[in-house]
């Protein structure tokens, strides 16, 4: 391949595009890796404090879009302080400076300030898309920057995060020049929101395909929307309240009609059940429904719905629906793939919730299901092995049941032998949250069957070291461990400690691991960063290395302990 | 008698106070939970306000709920108001308003010492888990006896403890006494299952299993769990809030409104789906506030109020004395009866009993 020019072999370069086989292609020869390093594009950081900016830029000059994650998971669930760390400014400076010419930042999980948002609209001409997840620190002057200067601007997308809400009007920052938009989602936002600009925005952008509304849009804007874009593939609806009788009510019903191309719902984050019909004519096209944030509708309701969207791949709903109405689902969504069912009432014992006899039906129903996300009252083994019976396919397989050691419902036992079957059953396995009742019996399964795991998540399991041991020794491919509230200590950390350098982080709080273990494991693993996370004053008077450790996160690195953690981590 | 209570009420915005006052029994089950977690902590305050609450009389129970309402920090006087009268449907008429200035001092500390305990982060938590403990506790009186005897044992069990190994939730124990840290009381109430370590963790875990058998409430105090991100628990939470008090949540949730009577020194509240008509409705409501009327004939001396006497009180809902509105969501006062008994559930957030004189502009229309 020597002889043919750089230009030919880069063309060629460009069709390939997993950067696992790109890694792959630089590894051949010099030439190689030179064409590849300049020719790469798109480049995925999954830990923030794995590499530097600089660094990342030296490899990868010509970066256009990068994904950037910072928090660990437990921070989803408060169990990781807010100031921990994943600032994302640095970066942009660095790739301001270097005056890389960045189009497309994805973040999750990280500290994001309105100077950094300012930063991009600012450095950055050809910026194109800018997607947030579960992030914070910013408001929605950051968002106004971006409005405003991002001349390019195609997709802004704003999931799940904490954005404090000023009372400007950065909706109005769209420039009229501004019709580029193609994907819009600002459901997360409290405040209100300008519906005329946002009406004008929709009005201007021919190509939106993507529009994802907050609270503070009501039903006749809405109405006014989807008379401007009947192309809309994605929708996610705000406030859906209206008087049935009304002309408004009736012209929404006209719009959405003609809305022929829409796939997706979500929303309905004040809804209404009995203005729901008026979005009956579009079930039957719809791949992807999203009910979970929408409260207060019936279960009759949900499944009336839900039985004309026969071609539903996806479907994210509330447990209010139950166990029956997750038969309907069973009986009618056939090529379902992805299921999430969350909890209405997190903490209460309702008639809503779901028990296994909703995830079995399921299973009957939908063979062709991979990816779970299941939160209930009770499971049982046999109803597990049921469902690993019926559905090999799992990819993901997240099972939350809301008391978190309970035994299995009917037979008092631990839940070994269920999700043993899961992962024996589903070769595919590359995700697995567990929970109930578990002895070590389950990870000698784990370790022993999910070969393609690669994220684990152990809450209130186990009797010994040597359930960590098994997941290990056994989980070739493991690259996310995280760990809370289990009797895993010293030896179960210590016995393989290179195993960390082939992972990207390991989390493990309230177990049994020492602040001498962990120094140990510091001291023996340098290109490991292992901070311990120590909320507690108390601990800082009285350091024994004997003490167990609240919290330690562990993840490998290139560039050693970072600079900016804040007083109560550590890094050892 | 009146005084404390107008206190109370017209000390602004607080008019829940009033509302929940009545709700006895819901508080104290809600309340004997939530100090039996806080015990877990072994802090010595809290065990010994809640032994000495469990040895009083409801009346001092009954006054810690209206103490908390009285805006205490964090967000769990806020998100418990709607809960509290959860338990009362029944009871609104009957029971007598208990004074509330006497004990608030003594009982004020472990809640605010609760408070202080669980830092920022964890205010959400504490939210949640009145939430879910007045939930729960609505549904057995054996639940309510089980952590009475609770608490008896856990302290017991704490106070042996020391370092105790293998159980992190324990562990934490001994540090949330003095700080703000993160992982205090949630993690006690809920030991691990592992049969790892002593006495304790066995009680506790019996204790424990107990508890989930009959009260959910335990598993609540747990930090992190059950995993859903914060945002999303954060919005259901709000929504769940509003919808108190506009829809009701699918399934066994009660919708709760405000309804509040012109002349009246104190609110009521009411659960919409009690009743299937207007009819049920307007008598209900004839009921209740008429007792509240012949009352307020004697001890109400406020010059210029129109004196309330029974027959007018008769003519409520047909006569032109009075006039039943509600507020909708969109806030806009509407005249009762016009829309269908389901929609207009849906849409009540608050009602009221104007007098005709307020109320000409919706009569006339």
């Amino acid at each position: 391949m020597n002889y043919f020019p750089d230009e030919v072999i880069e063309h060629v370069f460009d069709f390939v595009t997993s950067n696992k086989d790109r890694n792959t292609i630089s590894l051949v020869c010099k030439s190689w890796y030179r064409i590849e390093k300049f020719s790469r594009q798109r480049v995925f950081i999954g830990n923030c404090y794995a590499i530097s900016p600089e660094r990342l830029i030296g490899r990868f000059p010509g970066v256009k879009s990068l994904t950037l994650k910072g928090k660990p998971h437990f921070a989803d669930f408060n169990l990781v302080p807010h100031d921990w760390g994943g600032f994302v400014y640095p970066w942009i400076e660095a790739l301001a400076r270097s005056r890389v010419n960045l189009e497309e930042l994805r973040m999750k999980r990280m500290v994001v300030t309105d100077d950094a948002l300012e930063l991009i609209s600012r450095a950055f001409v050809n910026f194109k898309t800018l997607v947030l997840v579960s992030c914070e620190g910013f408001t929605t002057d950051g968002l106004a920057a971006i409005a405003a200067n991002c001349r390019f601007l195609r997709e802004l997308d704003l999931q799940e995060n904490e954005v404090e809400d000023h009372r400007g009007q950065w909706l109005n920052c769209f420039p009229e020049s501004c019709t580029s938009l193609v994907s819009l989602n600002f459901a997360c936002l409290k405040g209100d929101i300008n519906l005329a600009a946002l009406e004008r925005l929709v009005a201007r952008s021919p190509n939106l395909k993507s529009l994802k509304l907050s609270r503070a849009v009501p039903l006749d804007t809405l109405q006014k929307i989807l008379v401007r874009a009947p192309q809309l593939v994605d929708l996610g609806v705000g406030s859906f309240v209206h008087d049935p009788e009304s002309e408004t009510y009736s012209k929404l019903l006209t719009a959405i009609e003609k809305c022929k191309s829409m796939r997706s719902l979500s929303g309905f984050l004040e809804v209404a059940a009995y203005c729901l019909p008026a979005i009956y004519p579009i079930c039957s096209s719809l791949t992807s429904l999203n009910l979970s944030y929408a409260p207060g509708i019936p279960g009759s309701e949900l499944t009336k719905l839900i039985r004309q969207c026969r071609k539903l791949q996806r479907l994210w709903i509330l447990d209010c629906i139950g166990d029956k109405g997750l038969g309907v689902v069973a009986s009618s969504c056939k090529d379902l793939q992805e299921l999430r069912v969350f909890p209405s009432d997190p903490y209460g014992v309702g008639n809503a919730a779901v028990t296994e006899e909703g995830l079995v039906a399921i299973s009957k129903g939908c063979p062709k299901l991979n990816s779970l996300l299941y939160f209930c009252q009770q499971m049982t083994n046999a109803a597990l092995q049921t469902v690993a019976q019926n559905c090999p396919n799992f990819i993901r397989f997240r099972l939350c049941i809301l008391d978190p050691t309970k035994p299995d419902s009917s037979t008092d036992q631990p839940l070994d032998e269920g999700f043993g079957a899961i992962v024996q059953s589903c070769k595919g396995l590359r995700r697995l949250s567990l929970s109930g009742l578990l002895t070590d019996q389950v990870f000698s399964f784990i370790g022993k069957f999910a070969e393609q795991l690669e994220m684990l998540s152990i809450a209130f399991a186990g009797n010994s070291d040597k359930g960590m041991l098994y997941v290990l020794t056994g989980c070739k491919k493991i690259r996310k461990l995280e760990i809370r509230d289990c009797p895993f200590g010293n030896i179960a950390l210590l016995t393989d400690v290179g195993k960390y350098e082939t992972m990207r982080s390991l989390w493990m709080s309230s177990c049994d691991v020492t602040l001498g273990g962990c120094k140990t494991l510091a001291k023996k693993m340098p290109r490991l960063n292992v901070e311990i996370i120590n909320e507690n004053e108390e601990m800082e008077e009285c350091i024994d290395d004997r003490q167990k450790v609240e919290k330690m996160y562990l993840y490998r690195t290139l560039v050693g302990p970072r600079k900016d953690a804040p007083e109560h981590v550590w890094t050892l | 008698m009146s005084p404390p209570l107008l206190g109370v009420e017209e000390g602004g915005g607080n008019t829940s106070t009033v509302a929940t006052s009545p709700s006895i029994d819901g508080d104290c089950l809600g309340l004997k939970e939530r100090n039996y977690l806080g015990l877990s902590d072994c802090s010595s305050v809290d065990s010994s306000a809640v032994s000495s609450l469990s040895d009083e009389n409801k009346s001092n129970l009954n006054l810690k709920a209206t103490e908390l309402t009285l805006g205490l920090p964090g967000s769990q006087s806020h998100e418990r108001e709607p809960k509290l009268c959860l338990l009362n449907s029944g009871k609104l008429d009957e029971k007598p308003l208990f004074p509330l200035l006497p004990l608030k001092d003594g009982i004020c500390s472990s809640s605010v010492q609760k408070n202080i305990a669980s830092g920022n982060k964890r205010g959400f938590s504490d939210t949640i888990d009145g939430f879910s403990e007045l939930k729960s506790s609505k549904y057995t009186e054996g639940n309510w006896m089980f952590h009475a005897t609770g608490p008896s044992s856990e302290t017991a069990q704490c106070g042996g403890q020391g370092k105790f190994p293998g159980n992190a939730g324990m562990k934490a124990m001994l540090p949330s006494r003095t700080s703000g840290a993160q992982s205090t009381m949630p993690k006690e109430a809920l030991p691990k299952p592992a049969p790892e370590g002593p006495h304790a963790l066995n009680g506790a875990g019996a204790s424990q299993t107990r508890a989930s058998n009959n009260a959910p409430a335990a598993k609540a105090q747990v930090v992190g769990w059950p995993p859903i991100r914060s945002f999303r628990k954060n919005t259901l939470a709000t929504t769940s809030k509003d919808n108190d008090e506009v829809d009701g949540k699918p399934g066994p949730g009660a919708l709760y409104v405000k309804v509040s009577m012109d002349g009246a020194p104190y609110l009521r509240k009411v659960d919409l789906r009690n009743y299937s008509t207007y009819q049920e409705l307007s008598s209900s409501l004839e009921k209740m506030f008429s007792g509240f009327t012949i009352g307020q004939c004697g001890s109400n001396g406020t010059p210029g109020r129109e004196m309330l006497n029974e027959s007018k009180l008769r003519d409520f809902l047909h006569g032109s004395e009075y006039v039943l509105t509600y507020e909708d969501k969109d806030g806009d006062w509407m005249l009762v009866g016009d829309v269908p008994w389901e929609m207009f559930i849906d849409s009540c957030k608050r009602l009221k009993i104007m007098k005709g004189a307020d109320a000409i502009g919706l009569v006339n229309k």
